[in-house]
């Protein structure tokens, strides 16, 4: 069998091959169309990415302590509506707190299932993905969200606005982000995370409250997703019960296309907004040198398996897989 | 024993792994009808020989002969087709099926449409269990069988082909006298046949009782064969650790501090019951018994990993309950697990990050991380237990099975505990290094902690421990003194047989 | 008793008598709140619950034997929809134009091929790139699904020919087309899995899959088989669907992953693979498609059916963990 050469191309591919992928998109792209790297369609890009992005940021968490979190898509639905729903009953500024409390009570729930009750994750969140949807529906009584005075509410600026130039969409982002990415990389509770996705049982040998951490990164994913659910509504101020459907895997493949292990205890934030980028820009690249939105998909699905693979190529050492 | 040619030849076989040679020309051969036991210590190279053996790892240099006949082998089923069996000390079972689908596992008998022939299968099973005079059928599921029992299924194995050579790995390490009795009674019929056989085993009393000769590896080479009936443990053991077995025991007695652990009548479920011993300041107390005992559980129960059914403990004298991990740290506990790699590290996080994690919590500056203060209690310690790493970035997964246990080792004294557990300490760790960790359990109690060592090695036990527990089946049989313990009282202790009473 | 024993008979018979609970359940709160006087347990309502139940079913069949396997598929939704386009875009294609109903076997080969083609070319990719086979599926569910889109763009593509309405809609000794397809599909992987060395062996692979390898058992191929096996059954179950409705749209069989897992799931396949059962699946199948009906019959609302069947499939994970505690004694990690 041909060894995988480590230190050659290949090894710098595979480990930095993400980051290679993403340039040469950019620059392929580039000369395609030169409108794709002027500032506004850069713009464009980051915004369009914004709810998938910030959702990806809490997810990302969730991987890292070694789970899935199949939930987002629906929570994601579950937010707007009840956003929306709230602000002409009480207002937006009450609407946006009690959203933030519901959706951080679904996601303590989850963390406690997974958390303390230490069930299996996927499962979790698949059965939450299907009963948060039948919480939105029976909430909305399947019908269609819209607030009623589109034009004089001041709820449409996290979606519509800018500030400093920047679109807000982009500023919430970039501020979760940051925070999320600090909170991973330098405090204890981040070290407790990685410590926990890469093996349990020797964190709870070092005293390290597994539960608790598992609990908070599904607090974290939550706030995520309600912060998500804010921007969706803000931005089109109407929606259907099924806005976030699907997203739940797109977000999971924007965390694996940065990098992050399923088995949990690798990854981080950086790559995780890389990851998401990606996407967008693949979807903008595509759309810009005339081809249709869902040729994206099929690109998608290649990067996905080439980056994923190069990953496990590099950690054994061998580009093909040794099973017979 | 009437032909000489052997079933198996090893001629000059060399491995090596970057930086490691981990065979360096062994050679040796087993003949028809002979039990070759192969002996050394933990990680002399005789995994490796095995995987080599197997197909799993190919030679660098030297080949391997079968009856004559020069062989490759890229798989452990072209082995398997070569005549060679391996018996696995890690089950490989798959526990969902039932015992005749796993002794045929790969090799169900067909019939037409791909259909399994179940009548053979079955009928051919039950007469292989037969001769194992096992006390389950074919159709019984794996999982539900004991551990034993799903050994005899893994020897069962063996016995479906003309094998011309079967290697045992460990094959007795969980298997109760009685079911031993029969293993030997397989081993003595496959003899019989002319079969070759490998046999490996720490295990003294064992390798004299049923093999012809006996080689042995130390550091990836080859250190001699002899005849079984004209050596003795001695000159076996010397061959091995390259000198005399040191069975001396600790006489450094200083003064004792105050009691800081004592436990009464600790139970826990069916694992142990009424348990009762006390640990002072400066001193080690050893935990020795068979694997299975109670003495792990023992520990875990102290850690806050299970709760006692019954029982105090008791620190400085104050009774006190253990709830978590967390809890036994906070109240001056510390657990140096077992399982190294499962238990003890996050291999795929650094050096420091690894030594830090306990107190993680603590080393803060503001909300973040305090970097700097984590390195500098890596650099102490490193330095202290001489771990050799090229620095603290290195992942915990590259490093040698030594520097790892040092790593964990430190990462429990800088929380600077009143009480720490050591379980099994030295285990998979070269002979060097083992003899670097029992001067530290010793210069650690000297210096006030209350240590207790959990072993199964006994001269690992009487060369460090102040008082020796002996455990059987959950149950303490006796508390020797340094002075008191022989190597037989002790043998007979950890084996259920209780002295007479000594007025 | 042997520890588990109780777990492991609850484990097997649980979902029938779930579903025995749910049939009583329905019956007797139906006798009170139903709005039509109609019996829950009427026959043609139960025929018809098989009947509904087999799109979900016959693909549920084949994740069975996937995740027995120790693999997952995400993407049977989207090769669901990429073989029911291919069905009834191909009866229009002007090849086979003189062909009048003889087209019909040709498209529904056509559309069989294409579900092995897709589900092989997942097989290839977790056997030989060796990636997980949950992030290769879920790569090839949104690849698939812009195959879908890249066939007819956003529209849907039809093409109703009343020779295979009348053939899916037909009724064969009282059972509906699509009843027996499923019905038929069991059996037949049931005997693939528990009687052929086939099935034994993606047993073992499941349960241990270094054991299997060391056995000499050769993983990949076997993997790869399953992943053709539901394959062909997300497009059998397309054939058997589209037959009838003859409209496909590019966004159809989303979502149907989940649903495929949670009957799996409720049918008590274990998760990391090595256990499972085709028969249970079916019970998960239709304890789902029974609770759909159910609710509707008793006058709830048809949005509260995923928020029950959600909270159900935690549920018994929960059981399931309860009954298998070792007590006090055991190790809190």
């Amino acid at each position: 069998m041909r060894p995988f050469n480590l230190s050659g191309i290949g090894g710098f591919l595979a480990k930095q091959g993400i980051l290679v992928a993403f340039a040469l998109f950019i620059i392929g792209f580039t000369i395609a169309n030169e409108r794709f790297l002027a500032p506004d369609n850069i713009m464009g890009v980051v915004r369009s990415s914004a709810i998938l992005g910030v959702m990806a940021l809490g997810v990302t968490f969730v991987v890292i302590s070694g789970n899935l979190d199949l939930s987002v898509g629906s929570m994601m639905s579950f937010a707007t509506i009840v956003v929306l729903d709230l602000h002409d009953q009480i207002g937006p500024a009450l609407a946006i707190p009690s959203m933030y409390a519901m959706v951080l009570c679904l996601g303590a729930f989850i963390g406690f299932l997974v958390g303390y009750l230490k069930l299996n994750s996927l499962i979790v969140t698949l059965g939450m993905l299907s009963a948060i949807h039948g919480l939105t529906l029976t909430y909305s009584g399947g019908k269609n969200m819209d607030i009623a005075d589109k034009e004089g509410t001041w709820f449409s600026m996290f979606g519509q606005s800018d500030a400093l130039g920047i679109p807000i969409p982009i500023l919430l982002f970039a501020l979760v982000a940051s925070v999320l990415g600090i909170v991973l990389a330098k405090t204890p509770f981040g070290r407790k995370v990685y410590a926990v996705g890469g093996n349990g049982t020797a964190a709870t040998f070092s005293g390290i409250q597994r539960a608790r951490v598992v609990f908070t990164c599904y607090l974290m994913s939550a706030f995520c997703v309600a912060t998500a659910g804010l921007i969706q509504a803000s931005r089109s101020l109407g929606s259907q019960n099924t806005v976030g459907q699907g997203l739940e895997l797109e977000v999971l493949a924007a965390v694996i296309l940065g990098g992050a292990s399923l088995l949990g205890g690798s990854g981080t934030i950086f790559k995780t907004v890389i990851g998401v980028l990606i996407l967008g820009f693949i979807q903008n690249g595509l759309l810009l040198v005339g081809l249709q939105f869902y040729v994206q998909y099929v690109v998608t699905w290649i990067i996905i398996i080439l980056a994923v693979w190069l990953d496990v190529a590099a950690k054994r050492g061998k580009l093909w897989s040794p099973i017979a | 024993m009437s032909s000489q040619t052997p079933a198996l030849r090893l001629e000059g076989i060399v491995k090596t792994f970057p930086g490691v040679r981990a065979l360096d020309n062994v050679s040796f051969d087993v003949m028809p009808g002979e039990v070759h036991a192969l002996m050394g210590e933990n990680g002399a190279g005789k995994s490796t020989l095995m995987k080599v053996l197997g197909g799993i790892y190919q030679p660098d240099e030297g080949r391997i002969v079968v009856n004559e006949q020069p062989v490759v082998m890229t798989s452990p089923l072209q082995a398997k087709s070569k005549g060679i069996m391996f018996i696995h000390q890690e089950l490989s079972l798959a526990e969902e099926l039932s015992v005749a689908e796993n002794i045929y596992l790969g090799e169900l008998p067909k019939k037409s449409f791909g259909r399994v022939d179940w009548q053979k299968l079955y009928s051919e099973t039950n007469e292989i269990l037969g001769r194992l005079k096992v006390g389950f059928d074919a159709k019984t599921k794996v999982g539900d069988l004991s551990i034993a029992n799903q050994q005899m299924v893994e020897i069962a194995r063996a016995l479906t082909v003309e094998a011309k050579a079967v290697i045992f790995d460990e094959p007795t390490a969980s298997l109760t006298d009685a079911e031993k009795v029969v293993l030997f009674d397989v081993i003595g019929d496959l003899k019989t046949h002319g079969v070759g056989i490998i046999y490996i085993s720490h295990r003294m009393e064992e390798i004299f009782r049923i093999t012809d000769r006996i080689s042995v590896l130390r550091d990836g080479q080859y250190r001699g064969t002899l005849e079984t009936p004209e050596t003795d443990e001695e000159e076996v053991t010397q061959l091995m650790i390259g000198r005399k077995l040191d069975l001396s025991r600790n006489v450094s007695h200083h003064e004792l501090g105050d009691v800081a652990l004592e436990v009464r009548g600790l139970e826990c479920g069916k694992l142990f019951h009424n348990v009762s011993f006390s640990v002072c300041r400066g001193e080690v107390v050893g935990f020795y018994g068979l694997v299975g005992a109670g003495r792990t559980e023992i520990a875990e129960t102290l850690f806050g990993l299970r709760d006692p059914t019954a029982g105090q403990i008791l620190l400085d004298g104050q009774e006190t309950t253990i709830h978590s991990p967390a809890d036994a740290i906070e109240k001056g506990i510390s657990l140096v697990p077992e399982d190294r790699k499962g238990q003890g590290l996050v291999l795929g996080m650094n050096c420091r990050d690894n030594m830090t994690l306990p107190q993680v919590n603590d080393l803060k500056a503001g909300p973040f991380v305090a970097e700097g203060a984590e390195i500098a209690i890596f650099d102490q310690y490193r330095d202290r237990l001489d771990i050799r790493t090229p620095g603290w970035k290195q992942l915990v997964g590259n490093l040698s099975g030594g520097n790892q246990q040092k790593i964990v080792i430190g990462k429990w004294l800088s929380m600077h505990p009143n009480i720490l557990i050591v379980d099994e300490p030295t285990r998979g760790i070269d002979v060097g290094s083992k003899s670097e960790i029992h001067n530290l359990i010793r210069e650690l109690a000297s210096q006030g902690y209350a240590v207790i060592v959990i072993s199964s090695e006994m001269p690992e036990v009487l060369h460090v421990s102040d008082r020796i527990i002996a455990m059987f089946n959950g149950e303490i049989i006796r508390t020797f003194t340094s002075d008191e313990v022989t190597e037989d009282n002790l043998i007979q202790a950890i084996s259920g047989i209780i002295p007479e009473k000594v007025a | 008793m042997e520890p588990g024993t109780l777990s492991t008979f609850l484990k097997r018979g649980a979902i029938w008598g779930f579903i025995v609970v749910e049939l009583l359940f329905f019956s007797i709160a139906g006798e009170y709140l139903s709005l039509s006087n109609k019996a829950f347990m009427d026959l043609d309502n139960m025929l018809l619950l098989f009947k509904q139940s087999a799109p979900i079913g016959i693909i549920a069949i084949g994740m069975t034997i996937i995740m027995v396997n120790g693999n997952i598929d995400l993407s049977v939704g989207a090769t669901f929809a990429l073989s029911a386009i291919v069905l009834l875009n191909s009866m229009t294609w002007p090849v086979f134009a003189g062909l009048g109903d003889g087209v019909i076997p040709i498209a529904w080969a056509l559309a069989l091929v294409t579900g092995i083609l897709l589900g092989a070319l997942n097989g290839l990719i977790v056997w030989k790139t060796g990636v997980d086979a949950f992030i290769v599926t879920l790569g090839s569910m949104l690849g698939y699904r812009g195959l879908v889109f890249m066939y007819n763009g956003e529209q849907p593509t039809s093409h109703l020919n009343w020779t295979l309405v009348d053939f899916a809609e037909a009724q064969f000794m009282g059972l509906h087309t699509a009843t027996w397809f499923l019905l038929v599909v069991t059996a037949v992987i049931w005997f693939v899995m528990n009687r052929t060395v086939h099935g034994r062996n993606a047993y073992a692979i499941g349960d241990n899959r270094t054991a299997a390898i060391n056995a000499g058992i050769r993983v990949g191929p076997h993997m790869m088989i399953n992943f053709m096996i539901i394959g062909f059954l997300a497009s059998l179950s397309a054939v058997v669907f589209y037959s009838e409705s003859g409209s496909v749209n590019p966004n159809d069989g989303e979502l149907y992953e989940l649903w495929v897992i949670t009957a799996v799931v409720l049918g008590g396949t274990k998760l990391t693979g090595g256990a499972g059962s085709v028969l249970s699946t079916l019970g998960g199948v239709l304890a789902i498609q029974l609770l759909r009906k159910g609710l509707g019959h008793i006058g709830a609302d048809t949005e509260t059916v995923n928020l029950v069947i959600g909270l159900i499939l935690i549920a018994v994970l929960f059981l399931d963990r309860q009954l298998n505690l070792k007590g006090r004694e055991a190790l809190r990690i």
